[in-house]
């Protein structure tokens, strides 16, 4: 039952055909076999998941509604708040938070009858592509368990990669939702920034930071996407835009649209057999009608340090609140400063204290100007880059990662080596737009290669209906999942 | 761009209240100098005519009614304290005798 896909879970509870238990159950037994060897998850709900899903069995022998995921188990990155569970955000000094309410988007889900299996692992404060950041232990790729499942949502990933959950969350500020899903194998979507409510997510880089699904198909992401992607007033950047009709995004559309191949992420960095995989890929496209066709984004190039001097920036003033008074941990000392510091030095994990240095430095006096006020006009180049490309195109395309899966270890002492993982999508969340990554199929040693579709500001049905059409007319997805 | 000093770095590390160890003053003077050396590729880019971008999606002014809302009640808000008494959050000492 594991391998029914999200949407056909909610069909058949809908229709009773199996229960919400016996769905739950079948994801326990499932966790049970993999999860030692895959390590997706820090906390486990599965006690809690099994009631809801008796509640939720009541709830439609009553004949009542219950939501487009009725019965159907998500599992949650773990730095979107959870009332009543742990959100650790994979760090020490959150070991033991409980939150006092829910994020915004699992309150959505609730309405929407799914059950929360699980908090994921992530690299901790979701800074790293490779979730060995996280503070616990790092989460194996299902593919291969000896490389990374990618990062920050890592955990997400590798959890419905392993099919341990059919649908998950994730957040992305540089790529954390699309790298991760391009390295499982799986589909993984950042809508436009102000789409799906950051309330309750924990703040990493504000103005880059956004939620999303990361699924096994496209139809589960559109499906996902259309719970989560609201308007709220509890956040001040949620955009006042209608969401689009599940219809309209499920009506696949290719014939016609006009594809930019971006030239600037098929260079340098990128490795053959990424870059010969996506092309080959979008010959797909292209036989179903696409008008497909390079384009130039010259400022890209200034992407990754731009991104790497705003989001530390914005990491350094976020991560002030962890001053050991209000919530989570704190080492005490004699005074209030050496408490801070002391909290601050034993609570947080090595990268987390050199990007909270990185930013803190670009916001200093004196150098203000040259780093934190030059990124942010160079990202207003960068994103008018962007609008002038999609003058001409509908979509433009990418790879999602310019590197296959690496393995554990490889990357971990080079941080600049380990930022670079991120060149293809750092761009996306620069200029605020939407963006899922999507298998182009398996390399010479069978690992997936991920593709990225990019498109217009809360055009997120355009880019679905593509992705859809993509899915449909490639022969070999949606992958199956490896044999663990 | 000047290179950063183990005494720069010291600095910082005290504005962003992080008592480093010796080893990680020395790892992080090593390795902020290359990111920022790599990052210097901005530096070539003239920007002297464009805007900075600090707001990416154009809201402004977003108001809410002025009413009160629901709150956590104090035994919730306070529930992840590290110390409080009930009512407050425990620091250590603040003011000097």
């Amino acid at each position: 039952m594991f391998n029914l896909s999200a949407k056909e879970l909610a069909e058949k509870i809908k229709k009773k055909e199996v229960s919400p238990k016996e769905v739950v159950s079948s994801f326990i037994k499932r966790i049970e076999e993999v999860e030692p060897k895959v390590r997706a998850y820090i906390t486990l709900t599965l006690e809690q998941a099994l009631k809801e899903a008796e509640e939720i069995e009541e709830r439609l022998m009553r004949g009542e509604d219950v939501g487009l995921l009725a019965g159907v188990p998500i599992a949650i990155k773990d730095n979107i708040c959870t009332k009543g569970i742990r959100t650790t955000c994979a760090s020490r000094i959150l070991e033991n938070f409980v939150p006092p309410y829910d994020a915004t988007v699992i309150k959505l889900l609730k309405e929407a009858g799914a059950i929360i299996i699980g908090k994921t692992n992530m690299d901790e404060f979701a800074m790293g592509s490779s979730t060995e950041n996280s503070a616990f232990f790092p989460t194996h790729n299902p593919y291969d368990l000896e490389r990374v499942p990618g990062g920050s949502s890592g955990g997400s990933a590798a959890a419905v990669s392993a099919r341990e959950a059919p649908l998950a969350l994730g957040s992305d500020t540089g790529g954390s939702i699309r790298q991760p899903a391009s390295f499982c194998g799986i589909v993984g979507f950042k809508p436009t920034y102000g789409r799906v409510s950051r309330y309750g997510l924990v703040a990493f880089a504000s103005s880059l930071d956004q939620i999303g699904p990361l699924t096994a198909n496209v139809e589960d992401c559109a499906l996902l996407f259309h719970i989560i992607g609201r308007y709220d007033e509890m956040d001040s950047t949620s955009a006042p835009i209608p969401t689009p009709s599940l219809e309209e995004m499920l009506s696949p559309k290719v014939e016609g649209v006009r594809i930019g191949l971006v030239e600037e992420l098929f260079g340098e960095g990128v490795e053959e057999e990424v870059r010969e995989g996506v092309l080959k890929a979008v010959r797909y496209l292209e036989e179903a009608g696409a008008f497909v066709d390079w384009v130039s984004l010259p400022h890209l190039s200034y992407a990754l340090p731009c991104y790497y001097i705003i989001a530390p920036s914005e990491a350094s003033s976020n991560l002030a609140r962890y001053d050991g008074v209000k919530y989570g941990l704190r080492v005490e000392a004699d005074g209030i400063i050496p408490m801070y510091m002391e909290t601050r030095r034993k609570g947080f994990g090595t990268e987390v204290k050199r990007r909270i240095m990185l930013g803190t430095y670009a916001l200093s006096a004196g150098y203000y100007d040259a780093y934190y006020l030059k990124a942010l006009k160079v990202r207003a180049l960068i994103k008018k880059d962007f609008d002038e490309a999609f003058k001409n195109f509908d979509i433009l395309v990418s790879p999602t990662s310019p590197i296959p899966p690496f393995k554990i270890g490889e990357k971990i002492d080079d941080p600049l080596k380990m930022y670079m993982a991120d060149i293809c999508t750092i761009p996306v969340n620069l200029a605020a737009l939407p963006a899922i990554s999507i298998p182009a199929g398996l390399d010479s040693q069978g690992l997936p290669i991920g593709m990225q579709f990019i498109g217009k500001p809360f055009e997120e049905a355009e880019l679905l209906r593509l992705a859809l059409a993509y899915e449909e007319a490639n022969p070999i997805l949606p992958l199956h999942p490896p044999r663990l | 761009m000047p290179k950063l000093t183990k005494e720069e770095v010291e600095h910082v590390a005290y504005l962003a209240r992080l008592s480093l160890s010796e080893e990680e003053k020395e790892m992080f003077t090593e390795q902020l100098n290359r990111i920022l050396e790599a990052f210097a590729k901005l530096q070539e880019l003239p920007t002297e005519d464009v805007e900075p971008l600090s707001h990416i999606i154009p809201l402004q002014n977003v108001f809410a009614e002025d009413e009160p809302g629901k709150c956590l009640p104090v035994e919730e808000a306070l529930a992840n304290a590290p110390d409080s008494d009930g009512n407050f959050f425990i620091v250590p000492r603040i003011i000097e005798d």
